[in-house]
């Protein structure tokens, strides 16, 4: 059984765990998972940029294209499907990453975090002014229906849980694939040294611009699973603190382990709800303090936990041994 | 006479950074299966050749032919694709991988159709590949070292492991043996030839060692202020009267 199967299996067994535990579950902590759920997505795309070695502080603009997409989508032209909608925004962030990857596959560090911020700000003051699409007080977006059924008041909840975690099951799993394949190891690479990666002969800007679009297509698809879970949508969404969450979730995780981002967005829905819920004023200093232990004492994230780093195959490491040992022999023969 | 085919012929090279002439009117070729070595003082423009015909900087005047291709102001990755690989003076290694990793990146870049969005990064040729070239520079038995924990001296060799995985016409070393230490040098480089036997690589190394260059090059061009001052077999230049006083420094 290869190795992509055998996760497959996992990640379809956990989702299917989740999904019956789900049914237990209060109707707020159902809202909850599924937030952490949609966000999660969108930090995924943010761990496939980890990995390159650039961090995007404005991952807002891809979130706001997806749900500005989607509810647009649902609104204007009547679609109502809720899987077709996630696809739109998914595709829509994927395009707009598609023209600005180029660009910004150009810089790195604050230069690349910056210019990101920017982007996102910028389509935060457009949809401030635009009144086509409700201004600063956004738009309500109707519920939609899934896979031809209707979701109606009572199982919405449950719905909208259930397709935020196959999705995000279904991106994560894809996600891992990638992060594993050969792709993968060149980001991994260009983040440890682009110099050298050049010098092979393959293009670092490419292989960064592609990481964008994929980051941004994930930005997309999680923009338009929460407009479809919250049922509205405002320019917030491309605001500076949204796409700082996302970093938030992001370094809270680390790049080890792509799962490892819905733990972290689990978390900082959490700690979000309850420090808002008693200490109203002040929720930001406890999220602030909860990342500064966080860098303090896992320093990788919390994916660093139980994420083991790629080794080589067992079979290619006995051939390794082998190969050490029969140099050692040659070089005591030659003694 | 039909004229002797030329891997590198580098014409008239020119490069200024503001007042300084980094290098003048450099002209060489350099025929298949030659070992040069480039001798010089610091500053002499051996380094700037090498970046010139690597694609690190542009030129500001003059031509570079690979194989009577025009490759004049192409960047690292185009000439590295044309068959032009290089060490670095300073080993440029992806320091938190391991050896075996390091390699296996450079070779998934080699191999046409290796890189994929799905295809897993420790496909088991590739490996066997992989371990065969650490073995190649006896480096086999540091497959699963992160890189950051390894010597100088098996940086070097990985660093040259790395450049020589894209199967190249020419390989460039920059000071393949600077920082190992007078014992370790000898045996370094007949390990880097000993790997590149049988492959009638062409080979431009940078060195200082003088002992060196008289053991293992076949033709030396020595550089002063930008400019070619000798070229020939190492009886020849060495003993020049402009090397020696220019470069080797023994002028008596």
């Amino acid at each position: 059984m290869t190795r992509s199967l055998q996760t497959t299996i996992l990640y379809a067994a956990a989702l299917a765990v989740l999904l019956l535990v789900g049914l237990m579950l209060p109707q707020w902590l159902l809202f909850l998972l599924t937030m952490a759920a949609s966000h999660g997505v969108v930090g995924l795309g943010l761990i496939v940029m980890m990995r390159g070695g650039v961090v995007s502080f404005g991952q807002g603009l891809v979130f706001a294209i997806g749900g500005y997409v989607a509810g647009l989508a649902a609104t204007r032209y009547g679609i109502t499907d809720a899987v077709v909608l996630v696809l739109l925004g998914c595709f829509a962030s994927a395009l707009a990453g598609a023209i600005a990857g180029p660009l910004l596959a150009r810089y790195r560090s604050i230069f690349f975090a910056m210019l990101t911020l920017a982007l996102s700000m910028v389509l935060y003051g457009i949809l401030v002014k635009s009144s086509g699409v409700g201004g600063s007080d956004g738009f309500n977006v109707p519920r939609p229906s899934m896979l031809g059924l209707t979701i109606n008041e009572t199982n919405a909840d449950y719905a909208f849980f259930a397709l935020s975690s196959a999705i995000a099951t279904l991106l994560t799993l894809l996600v891992t694939i990638y992060c594993r394949s050969s792709r993968g190891l060149l980001s991994m690479a260009i983040r440890d040294n682009e110099l050298r990666v050049e010098y092979l002969g393959t293009s670092v800007r490419a292989a960064m611009a592609i990481n964008f679009v994929i980051a941004a297509a994930l930005g997309g698809a999680g923009g338009a699973l929460t407009v479809i879970s919250l049922g509205h949508i405002d320019p917030n969404f491309s605001y500076w603190t949204t796409s700082g969450e996302f970093v938030f979730m992001a370094i809270l995780a680390g790049h080890a382990s792509a799962p490892a981002v819905f733990l972290a967005s689990l978390l900082l829905e959490l700690v979000r709800s309850f420090s808002n819920k008693y200490f109203p004023d002040t929720w930001q200093l406890a999220l602030g303090l909860f990342l500064l232990l966080i860098i303090l004492f896992l320093p990788k994230g919390v994916g660093s936990l139980w994420a083991k780093p790629e080794r080589l195959p067992r079979q290619a490491a006995e051939k390794a041994q082998a190969a050490a040992a029969r140099q050692r022999a040659a070089t005591e023969a030659a003694q | 006479m039909t004229p002797q085919p030329y891997v590198l012929e580098a014409d008239r090279l020119g490069k200024t950074f503001g007042a300084l002439v980094a290098a003048d009117n450099v002209s060489l070729q350099v025929s298949a299966g030659q070992r040069v070595c480039l001798i010089g003082s610091n500053g002499a423009g051996k380094t700037t050749f090498v970046n010139m015909v690597t694609g690190y900087i542009k030129p500001s005047s003059g031509s570079i032919k690979l194989d009577g291709k025009e490759i004049t102001g192409l960047g690292p990755r185009q000439i590295a694709q044309r068959g032009v690989c290089r060490s670095f003076q300073i080993p440029q290694l992806c320091l938190e991988m391991s050896a075996a990793e390091n390699i296996l990146v450079a070779l998934t870049v080699a191999r046409r159709g290796a890189l994929s969005f799905w295809r897993g990064a420790y496909d088991a040729g590739l490996c066997d590949e992989a371990i065969a070239m650490l073995e190649r520079f006896g480096l086999a038995g540091h497959a699963e070292r992160p890189v950051s924990e390894l010597p100088g001296g098996v940086r070097k060799l990985l660093d040259i492991a790395m450049a020589l995985c894209r199967d190249p016409r020419l390989i460039l070393l920059d000071e393949p043996t600077s920082g190992v230490s007078v014992d370790e040098k000898f045996s370094m480089m007949d390990t880097v030839l000993r790997a590149m036997d049988g492959s009638n690589l062409t080979t431009l190394f940078v060195e200082h060692d003088m002992d060196i260059v008289s053991t293992y090059a076949n033709r030396v061009v020595a550089f002063y202020s930008g400019r070619v001052i000798a070229d020939g077999t190492p009886a020849e230049v060495l003993v020049d009267a402009e090397v020696k006083r220019y470069v080797t420094g023994n002028a008596k």
